[in-house]
């Protein structure tokens, strides 16, 4: 095992996903490189191979809007979430790409001071590591569950 | 029968008062679904492509009753209760499959893709010893048979024979506008699910609520999608519990009625960077950018610029409901439309720019109204009465729901 590989993506995910949970939204796009596909699907379409996403972007400018139209037009209430990211399995693919499948659980923290598992699934990622320089290039989110619980605002 | 409180009547105002009670009470929910769900109205099952050949079925629901939707070996259609004729246990337990029959897995009595009971596991006992009395007669307990009719390849069950034919049901408006988005042979793209807080009449009611469309969901009137000054309609069908609702974009884009309001969703300055997602060909000729179309009790048939969708409305108790969507194209979509597709499926679902607060909505309303259940909603916009109108701002079909819904509870 690459050592220095494997710890070069558990750092990208790790920031990913604090700056998720710290609600730093706009710092979100950054982390994909500016041509991209950010996918959240269900593993029911994904192993049914239906192309339906939940949330589909394919450049950085599409996940900017996301987090302007939340900051900006959706309405829902506040909201927090905490993910937990693990077992992650590192596989090169070129000399510059490497893909990477995790599991996440996400726990959505209302304003109310209900806590619930709100998301479980994989993260199937292909990152781009460029001397110090690591972005996705593709994230599918795959949630475990065909169902959202009322509403899915911050991405995953 | 279910009993109803005596202190539950409707309030003398009619239809222009929802009491907030029917939201709440038990044995209105368990009146519902004898008298709505297993009565004599349509329940939406799916697409029939799902089911594309002999053998295949999947499992869903006529308001809480289970049921199978199966092509049978000849072909046919069919819909029975999801329930064996011994003990009562589910018959089918996966969402979906291929069977030439169907065994229950509690004690292996098996079925017909029609429903028929057709084997009872050891009736005749073995070597003589146990089994069935010779003049037992399991099949009186089968699964109830509904009747299923597709309709532009919708399929439709009722348990009841009373319900009339779906097009006379919906009316020939509403029937002329689903023909116009099932034109033609559809592919599934997908489906997801929503867990709403809230009883399914609030889903249901918000669905047909046009008069809140461009005033919750921000996003619509900053890029001026569905602008109450932009031109459309409403129209009430069947008995007041089916309607549709159109828009048709690109007109009046100067108006500036929201600004001079000072309302919250007229925000100024925001734009998009990749504008792109909203770029939306005229696929039906006509102008229509936006149609939403109900069939009561839980149908809904959506047409958001290039993104189509069917949605099932099922109760899932007094406050709580399932939103199953499931997104569709038409076979003949070249790349182009599809990548469309998928853009524009952004904009709804639990995730969706236009339809994400839908959720949120109908729950706040579930909660802000648990201590008031002697008090009503008003429902005035656009008159007290149930009419066709070009105004969408207008609860018409709102009070055409509740039209409907009270001949069916004696309410």
């Amino acid at each position: 095992m690459d050592i220095e590989l494997q710890l070069a993506v558990e750092n990208l995910l790790a920031r990913y996903v604090h700056a998720l949970d710290d609600d730093r939204l706009e710092e979100w796009p950054d982390f994909f490189l500016e041509q991209c596909r950010y996918r959240i699907t269900t593993a029911e379409n994904f192993e049914r191979k239906l192309p339906l996403p939940i949330i589909y972007a394919d450049s950085r400018a599409m996940l900017r809007d996301r987090v302007s139209a939340l900051r900006h037009a959706n309405i829902y209430e506040a909201q927090r979430y905490r993910h937990a990211v693990s077992s992650t399995l590192v596989e090169r693919i070129d000399a510059l790409t490497v893909g990477a499948t995790s599991n996440f659980q996400v726990v959505r923290i209302m304003h109310t001071g209900e806590s619930v598992l709100f998301a479980s699934g994989r993260y199937l990622d292909r990152i781009r590591i460029d001397g110090r320089d690591r972005r996705f290039e593709e994230k599918t989110v795959v949630l475990d569950s065909r169902s959202v619980d009322t509403l899915l605002a911050i991405p995953l | 029968m279910s009993a109803v409180s005596e202190t539950h009547a409707w309030p003398a105002e009619g239809i222009t008062r929802v009491p907030y009670w029917v939201y709440q009470d038990e044995n209105i929910y368990a009146r519902e679904q004898e008298r709505i769900y297993r009565g004599a109205t349509w329940n939406f099952l799916g697409l029939e492509v799902e089911l594309p050949t002999p053998g295949d079925f999947k499992t869903t629901f006529a308001g809480e009753m289970p049921v199978v939707v199966a092509r049978d070996l000849q072909g046919v259609l069919r819909c029975f209760e999801n329930r064996c004729a011994h003990r009562g246990a589910l018959l089918c337990l996966k969402g979906r499959g291929n069977a030439k029959e169907i065994a229950c897995v509690y004690h292996n009595w098996t079925y017909d893709l029609e429903g028929n009971l057709t084997g009872v596991a050891f009736r005749h006992g073995i070597k003589g010893q146990g089994g069935m009395p010779e003049d037992s007669k399991p099949e009186s307990q089968a699964p109830r048979k509904l009747r299923v009719e597709v309709f532009c390849g919708l399929m439709f069950a009722t348990l009841s024979e009373a319900t009339p034919p779906i097009e006379r049901y919906v009316g020939a408006e509403v029937a002329a506008r689903i023909r116009r988005v099932m034109k033609g042979p559809v592919r599934v793209l997908g489906g997801y699910s929503q867990i709403l807080p809230s009883n399914w009449k609030l889903y249901f009611e918000n669905v047909k609520d046009t008069y809140h469309a461009s005033l919750l969901h921000l996003f619509f009137s900053t890029f001026r999608l569905n602008r109450l000054e932009q031109k459309g309609g409403v129209i009430v069908g069947g008995d007041g519990g089916s309607h549709v609702s159109f828009t048709m974009m690109k007109t009046d884009l100067a108006g500036d009625e929201y600004e001079r309001a000072g309302m919250r969703s007229a925000s100024g300055g925001y734009r998009l960077e990749a504008p792109e997602m909203l770029e939306s060909v005229d696929e039906f000729g006509d102008g229509i950018t936006l149609q939403i179309l109900t069939v009561f009790p839980g149908f809904v048939l959506q047409q958001i610029m290039n993104c189509l969708a069917v949605r099932q409305v099922l109760p899932k108790g007094v406050g709580g409901t399932e939103l199953a969507w499931t997104c569709f194209g038409y076979v003949g979509d070249d790349e182009k439309m599809s990548e469309r597709r998928m853009k524009q499926a952004n904009l709804v679902g639990p995730a969706g720019y236009i339809s994400l607060e839908d959720g949120a909505a109908t729950g706040f309303v579930q909660r802000g109204v648990a201590g008031a259940s002697a008090r009503a909603s008003v429902v005035e916009m656009g008159g007290r009465s149930v009419e066709s109108n070009e105004s969408r701002v207008t609860e018409t079909s709102v009070r055409g729901f509740w039209q409907q819904y009270r001949k069916h509870m004696g309410l």
